[in-house]
């Protein structure tokens, strides 16, 4: 069966399946969104982490941290509730759209884009500490400092962010449905094909999954490379 | 800090963007909420683009269990139910969240186990002697758990046969809390027997060893039926098209199309909406 998938999984790309090519799209199309904003909410929040002293920073920092095993299915079914037409947010008409989805992922990667970001920036506020002292330099100049020095590191949390927002089916089917030509991804047509007892097709799907996980974080690093030949140069 | 500012709005701008993208209003949407098995054996794919270009509205379908498609539509999540448990649709529909319930088509359940069948069940003529095997050969039986239109329909059998399933519910019944597909990799994993309505086991591809061994009996019926939610429940609901897309699936013309659908040269469902 294995080499069956691996056929098969060759023959959909080649053939252009426009179907495949529309559920791979919006699997991009969903989680690059997911990452973008949880990037914004969980970069701040891990700075304000990292950088500033209040009470309960601590137990804050559990939080966030314990926040990261979030499963999937309870953040899709908050989200459900949320967007139900019975929701409080139901007159949005936001439940079974890509909308939907890209609000509960961003739900479930900002506290591990918060949490794995206030370890870094925390690390690296540690040895520069002293220097922002001595240079007197507020704290946005300091975080702005720190977000750019450690920006090497930070594109591995995205790209955490981004594997767990690609891989997760949980939370999207709830929400989204798996409406064909609507709300239908990559895991959640996996689901799918494995409840039809389509195995080969589920694993074919799966092996392309990976290929496109494979193909965002190769130009990822790629660029990533680039910029600190040119930085160093 | 004016440049973080900057280059943090730009990526919250392309967030947004790229979220308000996937907002949609039309009023020629439909949201169905339906049992699987109809979805799953390609019946969906088969008839409604036919309805889609007729009447320009687009269909867009849920395919969950029974059970959670009626609580969806509890919640105004659909405009059209289309699943497969008469009570509980009654009950719907008697609880004002749907207008009125229509017959549209039917098939059967089948008990499904392997090829040797260490209960014997194919020997066995009527349902309860069927269950009896099962019950003094401690022979395992994977059951939905999951309120699904075919769990309630097994409930329904385990009590007319007066079999307490529950107290056996740690020696050889097993309850699996998932979707038909799933109940049934499960069953095959586990080498149980498992009850599954025709259409989902015809068009099921993971088979191995395993055969229908008990069938055709009457009290294997298995009715769908369509309603349209209430709009004065849910004033969301899409009341106009979702009566137009009940109207044209009871439709002699329509009725006819479903009978000529077909899996390995198998008819899947039998309207009888008239």
């Amino acid at each position: 069966m294995q080499e069956s998938a691996i056929g098969l999984a060759f023959g959909l790309i080649l053939r252009g399946d426009a179907n495949l090519l529309e559920i791979m799209g919006l699997s991009l199309r969903v989680s690059l969104s997911a990452v973008c904003l949880s990037l914004v909410l969980g970069l701040s929040a891990g700075a304000a982490l990292a950088t500033t002293e209040f009470r309960g920073r601590a137990l804050a920092t559990i939080a966030v941290n314990a926040l990261m095993s979030m499963p999937p299915v309870v953040v899709g079914l908050l989200v459900y509730l949320a967007l139900s037409r019975s929701g409080p947010l139901g007159w949005l008409g936001l439940l079974y759209t890509p909308t939907a989805m890209i609000i509960a992922q961003t739900i479930l990667i900002t506290p591990l884009i918060a949490a794995l970001s206030r370890q870094v920036i925390e690390d690296l506020y540690i040895e520069y500490k002293d220097q922002f002292l001595s240079l007197q330099l507020s704290t946005a100049q300091q975080i702005k400092a720190l977000l750019w020095d450690a920006r090497y590191s930070l594109l591995t949390v995205a790209l955490a962010g981004l594997g767990r927002s690609l891989s997760e089916v949980g939370a999207v089917i709830i929400v989204g449905g798996n409406i064909e030509h609507l709300t239908r991804v990559m895991t959640t047509a996996i689901a799918l094909e494995t409840s039809k007892g389509d195995l080969g097709l589920a694993l074919a799907l799966g092996i392309l999954l990976l290929g496109l996980a494979l193909l965002v974080n190769a130009i990822l690093s790629g660029l990533n490379l680039t910029a600190k030949r040119q930085a160093y140069a | 800090m004016y440049r973080n500012l900057k280059v943090n709005s730009a990526w919250f701008a392309l967030g947004l963007l790229l979220l308000s993208s996937g907002l949609q209003a039309d009023k020629n949407h439909l949201l169905v909420q339906s049992t699987t098995s109809t979805a799953n054996s390609g019946l969906y794919d088969y008839l409604i683009p036919l309805f889609e270009d007729s009447n320009n509205i687009k269909v867009n379908v849920v395919a969950v269990g029974t059970g959670q498609a009626i609580r969806n539509a509890r919640n105004c999540d659909a405009d059209v139910l289309l699943v497969h448990a008469k009570l509980a649709e009654e009950q719907f529909v008697d609880d004002g969240f749907g207008l009125e319930r229509f017959n549209l088509m039917y098939n059967d359940f089948v008990v499904v186990g392997p090829k040797n069948d260490p209960a014997k069940i194919s020997e066995t003529n009527t349902l309860i002697d069927m269950m009896k095997n099962i019950v003094d050969a401690k022979a395992l039986f994977a059951s939905r758990g999951d309120n699904s239109g075919t769990h309630k329909k097994e409930i329904a059998l385990w009590k007319h046969a007066q079999i307490d399933v529950q107290s056996n519910s740690r020696q050889w019944y097993r309850s699996t809390g998932s979707g038909m597909g799933a109940t049934i990799n499960t069953a095959i994993g586990l080498g149980a027997y498992t009850l599954t309505d025709r259409a989902s086991w015809i068009s099921f591809k993971n088979k191995q060893d395993y055969i229908v061994l008990y069938e055709d009996d009457p009290l294997l019926f298995n009715q769908y039926g369509v309603i349209l939610v209430n709009p004065a429940k849910c004033p969301s609901v899409n009341a106009k098209a979702g009566q137009q897309f009940i109207d044209w699936l009871l439709s002699a013309e329509t009725q006819q199309i479903i009978a000529q659908f077909t899996v390995n040269n198998t008819q899947l469902f039998y309207p009888n909406a008239q």
